[in-house]
């Protein structure tokens, strides 16, 4: 297994060697050590590998990643999985702001709590919180799935798009055009499938609340300026 | 940008490590603004005299026989050091008061950092590592200190520009933000009888909390009132003589990781400020919620 000890070797080092991975190459699983904080640790990840990060990483850890498997095991700072494309980031301990922003496709999963702007602008990606995330997330989310064992912060899904949330705990407040709706069989089925993706046991889809888009912001209303 | 770092100690033998700790931890931080930086320290503090911390652009003319014309206008033995372009002055605490005043007098050039008990504020212009060298930081020793680097946004890079920025006796706030309203409100707290060195916005946040004590609030009282009157992106770190304490803005955009063990309470814009510090794989790490003040006192 190819190990990347931070404390010697650069960032740069770290990622262009991942970078230049070739295709069918059998170096499918590698470790980072000493991350300490480090950005940008594991960006841009575009073969099927597995990475797992020994310690906390900070700004935009696994950012863009398509295809690869990042385990941080510890916290992530600011941006973790921003934009990612595919695959599959889980982070061990918390998330700061903004995880999983733009992000595109693949699964992010974060085992502790997530802070304010969790899947903003949101476009596909799947993400799942053990714990509770901050404010204003999922704010302009477009499309994906933001799933939430604990509770939400203020303006939960503030100008949300089709983006769907699924919240277990407490709402501290809907963002405009924000509203609970009807948990259908199919909303059902497509939980207990992140669920299962997310390794959560013990926990079934019907504890859970759905939240979405009441679609009164699609087109400008002059009534509704106050909202926008 | 720009990157706060702070240090509270609980357990008394880190206090001889207090300026080694916060220097690396402020040097970690260089990358987050590289224009100047600045340190609060709370040194010791002996009995019955107080500490005044000046600057000057001029060190070699102000400082020399600063000690000899200030002791004959107060009338009292006063004991000065000289770090670089900073000298830390004690003088009998009865006698402070008197000692900005003929300060003012006798070096008009001379601006004044700070002022307690037992704070000392040293900043500059220039990289974290050299600022902490230029004033040795590493070797000072103390129960608590706040340290910043900065990346100028909303005024010039100058040295009464950099942060920590004193707000009372023993008190300084350090800022990573940037306020939008701080014209107006420097505009109010100079008819208020203020006054203000620089056109930064973290000086208005300062005079403001400065004023809001003055008036009567106490330091948890007058954060909770910058939430209503200060407008813009914040996290403040604010020092005291006996505490430190932590106030995000409700939007809480700009980074704030806080750390504590049973040794320390540490506070850094990103968690790579704390990464080096003893115990940290076992301490308690969190970020502070947008809107609530978090104080920590001995």
């Amino acid at each position: 297994m190819p190990t990347v000890d931070l404390a010697k070797s650069t960032l740069r080092d770290l990622n262009q060697a991942l970078h230049s991975i070739p295709e069918g190459s059998n170096e499918t699983s590698w470790e980072v050590l000493n991350p300490k904080g480090s950005h940008a640790v594991a960006v841009g990840v575009d073969k099927p590998v597995s990475v797992d990060v020994r310690g906390s990483v900070g700004y935009y850890c696994g950012g863009m990643n398509n295809a690869g498997t990042i385990t941080v095991h510890g916290s992530a700072g600011p941006g973790v999985g921003e934009n990612m494309m595919s695959g599959t980031i889980v982070v061990k301990g918390d998330a700061s702001q903004y995880a999983g922003a733009t992000g595109r496709g693949g699964l992010l999963v974060i085992e502790g709590n997530a802070s304010s702007r969790c899947g903003i602008s949101m476009k596909g990606i799947n993400i799942v919180v053990h714990g509770s995330i901050g404010h204003m997330s999922a704010f302009m989310a477009q499309s994906g799935t933001l799933v939430v064992l604990g509770d939400a912060g203020d303006a939960l899904g503030d100008s949300i798009y089709e983006a769907k949330i699924f919240v277990r705990g407490k709402v501290k407040s809907l963002g405009a055009d924000c509203v609970k709706k009807k948990m259908h069989p199919k909303h059902i089925e497509r939980l207990q499938k992140l669920l299962d993706a997310a390794g959560v046991k013990d926990v079934k889809p019907e504890e859970f609340t759905r939240y979405g888009s009441s679609r009164t912001l699609y087109n400008f209303n002059i009534d509704n300026a106050e909202a926008y | 940008m720009c990157g706060i770092v702070g240090l509270f100690l609980k357990d008394k033998s880190l206090e001889p490590k207090l300026g080694e700790l916060l220097s690396e931890m402020l040097i970690s931080l260089t990358d987050r603004g590289p224009d100047s930086a600045g340190i609060a320290i709370y040194g010791s503090g002996r009995e019955g005299s107080a500490k005044i911390t000046v600057q000057s652009p001029h060190p070699e003319r102000d400082f020399v026989g600063l000690d000899g014309a200030l002791e004959k206008a107060i009338g009292q033995n006063v004991d000065l050091t000289v770090k670089s372009t900073h000298a830390v002055i004690e003088v009998p605490a009865a006698k402070l008061d008197a000692a900005r005043e003929a300060l003012t007098q006798l070096r008009p050039d001379l601006r004044i950092m700070g002022s307690g008990d037992v704070i000392e504020i040293f900043k500059e212009v220039g990289l974290p590592k050299d600022v902490v060298e230029r004033f040795n930081l590493t070797k000072m020793t103390g129960t608590h200190g706040i340290g910043h680097t900065r990346m100028a946004t909303e005024s010039a890079v100058t040295t009464m520009g950099a942060h920590p920025f004193s707000t009372g006796s023993d008190e300084c706030l350090v800022h990573n933000g940037s306020l939008s309203n701080h014209n107006n409100v420097r505009r109010e707290l100079i008819r208020a009888g203020m006054k203000f060195e620089t056109e930064n916005d973290t000086e208005v946040a300062a005079a403001y909390l400065s004023h809001r004590i003055a008036g009567g609030d106490d330091l948890g009282q007058a954060l909770e009132h910058s939430l209503d009157d200060l407008d813009g992106f914040y996290t403040f770190v604010v020092g005291t003589k006996d505490g430190f304490g932590v106030l995000r803005d409700p939007i809480a955009c700009k980074p704030a990781v806080l750390a504590e063990t049973d040794q320390y309470v540490a506070f850094g814009s990103e968690y790579r400020a704390l990464a080096n510090l003893p115990g940290i794989e076992n301490a308690k790490v969190w970020e502070p919620e947008p809107s609530k003040v978090y104080f920590w006192e001995h």
